[in-house]
């Protein structure tokens, strides 16, 4: 019986469903051994219908998972094929183009049956440690080099583990015990999201996903079309130019909004660069789609119905649309610049809504520490790889300043310093604010931050940087001033690049300091208050109070002695 | 006479201060409007109003026990001393900086909460340890004196000081908290090596500096307490409740009392452990829901599960992340914004959603008549005939039914096309829901299945939820005490003396140390000992001893608990084979060929848990007399259905009560679903069984 099911029903289920999903990700975040799944959030879940329809999904540190899971699992149907699934399967692949756009992600979907009836699947995404070729980074020249390709096929069929892939993934990567681990993890994920899963069809006494998967994707949808149907039915050109590797890369995008959708089309953006930083359509459009439902529908929970009318349009082989074998190792930085682009244009179709430009991609680096090279290498000495993810500030929003030091689009957490000088013989000597990055505005630019990196005595290493924004810092909007640009150089002045491997000497530090997001809005309009408040805590100097905001020399005084005498500003 | 059977407990609470005295056992309550400004005074009123009830003068009392909301309202409201941060060159930011993620995903607007202290108040020296525990950098007085003179200015009151990889080599800290004490000795001094001891720099600092912001406010609390209490003619030794589930010395709470952060909670915790010892019970879920949050924990072999660090001062929904991390043993609950006053609202997606947002007390839900125009969860309770609108609060507050369907029908059933009560209905069943989901994740986290659980629930709203919580839980067995509305003080009273010790030292499997592991142990276990004895000279004391293990690799550690001979013969293989129990207990599976390590050591020193006489479980012998029936909305049955309503005070030990039913007393309402039957216990308990169970 009860088959017919009340709307509360249905609410009820839809909010388990989430929950279901969010365990399903606690579980991984537990389990994996990759730092950029446990200790940044690097990772998503989800719950899909017979159709490959996404339901629900964890609400996870990357956005840039969201479109790209979304729609991996319609591509598992299709090259699996529904007569081959059985219960105890469960299929993976870090295809680029079929999962979420590098070899470094791997993708699992499990499908779920119930009563010997599928009835949904199950999908997770990580970013794991290694996965052979080059190692991490932007240096290969074609994805033939950047590691093992895992095609859409079977990790197990009817609970049996295949254990020729095992093999085959073992003999191919640096850390097999812990890709292993991670693939495990996965593996598990799902499993705990489809007991769950299970357990909620038979207290609902449900057969199948088909009524609840109406409800949610009918008011999704319709959320979502509201949503768009109240903004202006016009079209608007953004665009932004950053670093790149080489040659700098000019993203392009006009977004038009119609009556029931939204088209991002990134036509005239620059062409693949040489070096891995080039970015799958599927990642591209996970990140232009963040950067529009983030500003018109937040609260709208990510599903098939509620992500369908953001569409994206790009020419192959554009930079936001590298086909294979292109190197798309690090599509990220392209990827974290898509949301700022999007906003350039969006400001136009609903002014005063989105920030100014920040710092966009994450400011991560690896290290490969080894014993020095040019004497002699103290005993205990050793090998070690230690990958970190920092931020530089966000842009200024319309009401607010930019946030310090935070991740944005990227929703990832950086590391301990602590944990970090555990993890090999590394010694961060610096990581704090940068004063006067923050672009001056009427709301100022989020700070970004200083970096020094250095090894233990009787280490050398190499830094594999990945940043941007050396020679185009985040630009202001509406009068507001640029954020401070990424600059990277040894202790003793010589000059680094921001981006690919580099040789640091033994004995010698890294000196960083990363972005600041931009300001909007007339400096000099800025709350006085605001900015006697920005000088006492220092994330101004007095020269930039006086220059950008105005503030008379007295009263700069004045602000310097009470901060000496501790008294609140 | 003076007498140790003489014991009081008193928990201050955000509305009201609970003080119950106990004598030769049984309990005399009473409930006092909190007093801000001076915390002490609902303290005595309530003191002498529990005394008169049972007949002693306050120079009686054995033993009092305290616990409070202060610290964490300090924190919450930002009202502590004027406090600076002393810390490693090149990490000034620490606190501010926190993770660098947005804790909300998808709101541009997002801002982050403030550090404890603005940026003007953290200084720097130059300095250095690495993580071996190496000086780098050695520290020169010269430049803590120079610092010391400048804080000196700054008219600060209160220091932290947390340097990087303290943990490892406290001689840094140490150094600086000497010269502190020389240069300004009126200043308080707090060092993140004795506060908390633990890696992760942001922790550990937010922690140091949050103990130092409350310390001066604290101490002068407890001092004037203290004499308050002796003006009244108390002669006995005052302890406090910590967030760890046991009781300290005055004079430690003094110093840490950062641990005294969620004390409250931590005594309703033990408060259903007691319980849960007194049924021989060894899965408990407590649960505890009163008028803006509910709080659940999971407590196993009558010991509330902890854990190491938590997060206090949410700032945005309740939400994971947007408070302040604390890294000091507590009682590990979930808390989520659903409580009475919890205010319901249609979203775009049409979905009703229930809080965090509350009604408050005033003006309070829609029923109360005091202006309320949204629905809250009492409103939907009373649409569904779970509260009595002429007994609220044992009839001092009259609710008004049709109000409560008017704020239904505007801010839900207008929306949705539904009548009132398919509203109620959905509002009741989506704040149950919300809680049944919490509980399913905090359980999942924890590798356990809740259908072995028995839930024990306590708090104003918790007995009108529980019994649905249950059937959406597959929970079987309910338990809902007596003393329920004072169970937070209730627990101090069952409190053990207790202090946990704990380290950060790094040990891979591979590289197994014996000695250093038994010394490190030792040291631990003579430091939490040495704390239990300060409150206890004389009871026996036992030290349990966990250490925090996990594959290399991972950035998870689970705790394993480990026997005493274990700890202190440590060998290997009985670590691995440990580890890989648990692993597999929560995970489903082991990682073959994957090295181990052990991040964490922590020894908690206990006094035994008071003895506990079993409840005699008799069968039912006679069926209750109900004054009444009303109907009643059955969740499980989505339909009403006519319950008896039977007072609580009527019933006698072995009567039984079939559901659906409403049992009711002044605090609260205890509502039996269709689905189940209950039983009164020779203790007073409430035990709520399926039916034919």
């Amino acid at each position: 019986m009860a088959t017919k099911h009340s709307n509360v029903s249905f609410q009820v289920m839809w909010n388990r469903l989430i929950s279901v999903v969010e365990e399903q990700a606690q579980a991984l975040v537990r389990t994996a051994f990759s730092t950029s799944v446990r200790e940044a959030g690097d990772l998503s879940a989800g719950v899909y219908d017979i159709h490959g329809r996404m339901l629900a999904q964890a609400v996870t540190g990357t956005p840039g998972h969201v479109n790209a899971m979304a729609d991996a699992v319609a591509h598992f149907i299709r090259r699996i094929g529904r007569q081959n699934m059985f219960e105890g399967d469960v299929y993976l692949t870090n295809d680029p183009w079929e999962g979420t756009g590098h070899l470094h992600d791997i993708t699992m979907v499990t499908p779920s049956f119930h009563n010997n009836v599928l009835v949904g699947f199950f999908a997770c995404t990580a970013h794991i440690v290694d996965i052979g070729g080059r190692g991490f980074g932007a240096d290969a020249a074609s994805v033939y080099e950047e590691g093992l390709y895992l095609p859409i096929m079977k990790f197990a069929e009817r609970g049996e583990v295949d254990e020729t892939l095992i093999r085959i993934v073992r003999g191919n990567v640096r850390e097999p015990d812990q890709l292993i681990g991670d693939m495990y993890a996965l593996a598990t994920c799902n499993g705990i999201g489809h007991r769950r899963l299970i357990e909620m069809m038979t207290e609902f006494n449900l057969a199948d996903l088909e009524g609840i998967a109406e409800f949610i994707l009918d008011n999704s949808r319709r959320a979502t079309l509201e949503r768009i149907a109240a903004l202006p039915r016009t079209s608007a050109e953004g665009e932004m130019t950053v670093d790149g590797f080489d040659v700098p890369i000019t993203l392009k995008v006009r977004v038009t909004v119609h009556e029931d959708r939204i088209v991002s089309d990134f036509t005239g953006t620059s062409g693949l660069d040489k070096k891995g930083i080039n970015c799958p359509l599927v990642y591209t459009k996970a990140y232009a789609c963040y950067a529009l439902k983030v500003a018109i529908a937040p609260e709208i929970p990510n599903n098939h119905a509620s992500l369908a009318p953001f569409e994206i349009e790009a020419p192959e082989n554009t930079i936001v649309n590298a086909v294979h074998p292109a190197p798309v190792a690090l599509r990220h930085i392209v990827g974290h610049f898509v949301p700022d682009t999007v906003f350039n244009a969006f400001d136009k179709i609903v002014p005063g809504l989105v920030p100014a430009e920040g710092a966009g991609c994450l400011c991560n680096f690896q290290v490969s520490l080894r014993p020095r090279s040019d004497g002699p290498a103290p005993a205990d000495a050793r090998r070690s790889e230690v990958l970190t993810f920092n931020s530089g500030g966000s842009g200024a929003r319309p009401d607010f300043d930019g946030l310090n030091a935070t991740a944005f689009p990227s929703g990832v957490m950086t590391m301990p310093i602590e944990a970090t000088e555990h993890a090999g013989p590394v010694i961060i000597w610096r990581k704090e604010l940068r004063p006067d990055s923050g672009g001056a505005g009427r709301t100022r630019g989020g700070l970004g931050q200083f970096m020094e990196v250095g090894a233990l005595e009787g280490h050398e290493f190499d830094i594999q940087a990945m940043f941007d924004r050396g020679q185009h810092p985040a630009r202001g909007s509406r009068g507001g001033l640029n954020g401070a640009p990424t600059t990277i150089a040894l202790d003793d002045g010589t000059e680094m690049r921001v981006k690919g491997k580099q040789f640091v000497p033994h004995g010698r530090k890294v000196i960083m300091a990363f972005p600041g997001g931009a300001g909007y809005g007339d400096p000099r309009s800025r709350d006085k208050a605001l900015v006697r408040r920005d000088l006492a805590r220092g994330y101004i100097t007095a020269e930039t109070a006086a220059r950008d905001y105005g503030l008379g020399a007295e009263e700069i005084k004045e602000i310097e002695a009470a901060i000496r005498k501790g008294e609140a500003l | 006479m003076k007498s140790a059977t003489n014991r009081l407990g008193v928990d201050i609470g955000g509305t009201f201060t609970d003080v119950v005295l106990e004598k030769g056992g049984v309990p005399y309550s009473t409930k006092v409007l909190t007093t801000y400004a001076a915390p002490e005074n609902a303290i005595i009123d309530g003191m002498h109003q529990v005394c008169a009830k049972a007949g002693i003068s306050p120079g009686d009392i054995g033993q009092i026990i305290h616990g409070t909301t202060l610290a964490t309202n300090a924190l919450i409201e930002r009202r502590g001393a004027k406090t600076a941060l002393i810390t490693t060159e090149g990490f000034r930011d620490v606190i501010e900086m926190r993770t660098e993620s947005r804790f909300e995903q998808y709101d541009l607007n997002l801002t982050l909460p403030e550090p404890l202290l603005p940026r003007q108040m953290r200084f720097t020296v130059s300095e250095r340890v690495n993580a071996r525990g190496e000086v780098m950098i050695p520290l020169d007085r010269a430049a803590v004196e120079a610092v010391a003179d400048q804080i000196a200015e700054a008219n600060v009151e209160s220091v932290a000081v947390g340097l990087i990889h303290s943990y490892l080599n406290p001689d840094h800290e140490r150094l600086i908290r000497d010269v502190l004490a020389e240069r300004l000795p009126d200043v308080a001094v707090s060092i993140s090596s004795e506060v908390s001891p633990q890696m992760r720099e942001y922790e550990r600092f937010n922690t140091v500096v949050a103990n130092a912001f409350i310390k001066p406010l604290m101490a002068s609390y407890l001092g004037r307490l203290e004499n308050r209490l002796r003006d009244e003619g108390v002669d006995c030794r005052i302890f406090l409740m910590h967030s760890g589930g046991g009781i300290i010395s005055i004079q430690n709470a003094a110093e840490f009392p950062v641990r005294l952060v969620e004390s409250g909670p931590a005594g309703g915790a033990v408060f259903a452990a007691h319980i849960a010892a007194r049924y021989g019970l060894d899965k408990v879920l407590s649960f505890d829901m009163g008028g803006t949050t509910a709080k659940i924990c999971l407590i196993k072999n009558q010991t509330p599960k902890t854990s190491r660090v938590f997060e206090v001062a949410r700032t945005y929904r309740f939400k994971k992340g947007s408070g302040m991390p604390i890294s000091i043993p507590v009682i590990d609950m979930v808390e989520i914004g659903a409580g009475g006053g919890s205010l319901a609202h249609v979203d775009t997606m049409r979905q009703i959603r229930v809080g965090p947002e509350s009604a408050g007390s005033e003006p309070g839900p829609a029923c109360y008549g005091r202006g309320g125009e949204r629905p809250a969860v009492t409103d939907a309770d009373l649409v569904l005939g779970k509260l009595d609108p002429d007994n609220f609060a044992g009839g001092s507050i009259k609710l008004n039914t049709t109000q409560s369907h008017d704020a239904l029908n505007a801010h839900i059933g207008s929306k949705l096309d539904m009548e009132a009560v398919e509203a109620a209905f959905g509002v009741a069943e989506m704040v149950d829901e919300n809680m049944a989901n919490a509980a399913r994740v905090h359980a999942v986290e924890n590798g356990e299945d809740l259908s072995e659980y028995t839930m024990i629930a306590f708090g104003g709203a918790a007995p009108l939820h529980a019994g649905r919580l249950c059937e959406k839980l597959g929970v079987t067995r309910l338990i809902v005490p007596p003393g329920a509305g004072v169970g937070s003080a209730i627990g101090f009273l069952r409190a053990p003396f207790s202090f946990e010790a704990n380290r950060s030292v790094y040990m891979r499997l591979s590289d197994f140390d014996e000695s250093l592991i038994r010394d490190l142990l030792t040291e631990l276990r003579d430091e939490a000992t040495g704390f239990v004895r300060t409150s206890d000279e004389v009871s026996p004391i036992l030290a349990e001893f966990k250490v925090y293990m996990r594959y290399a690799g991972q950035g998870w550690e689970i705790p394993i608990g480990l026997t005493e001979a274990q700890a202190m013969n440590p060998d290997a293989a009985t670590f691995l084979a440990r580890f890989e129990e648990e692993y597999a207990k929560l995970f489903g599976r082991t990682v073959s060929g994957m090295d181990i390590e052990i991040t964490v050591w922590s020894v908690n020193a206990t006094t035994p848990p008071e003895k506990v006489a079993p409840v005699e479980v008799t069968e039912g012998r006679a069926v209750a007399e109900a004054s009444g029936t009303r109907q009643l909305f059955d969740a499980g049955l989505g339909a009403f259905a006519s319950a008896q309503v039977v007072e609580r005070s009527n019933l006698k030990s072995g009567h039984t009560v079939q559901g659906p039913a409403a049992l009711t007393e002044d605090e609260t309402t205890i509502i039996i679903p269709d689905s189940r039957a209950a039983i009164q216990r020779p203790d007073g308990c409430i035990d709520i069984v399926l039916k034919g169970a």
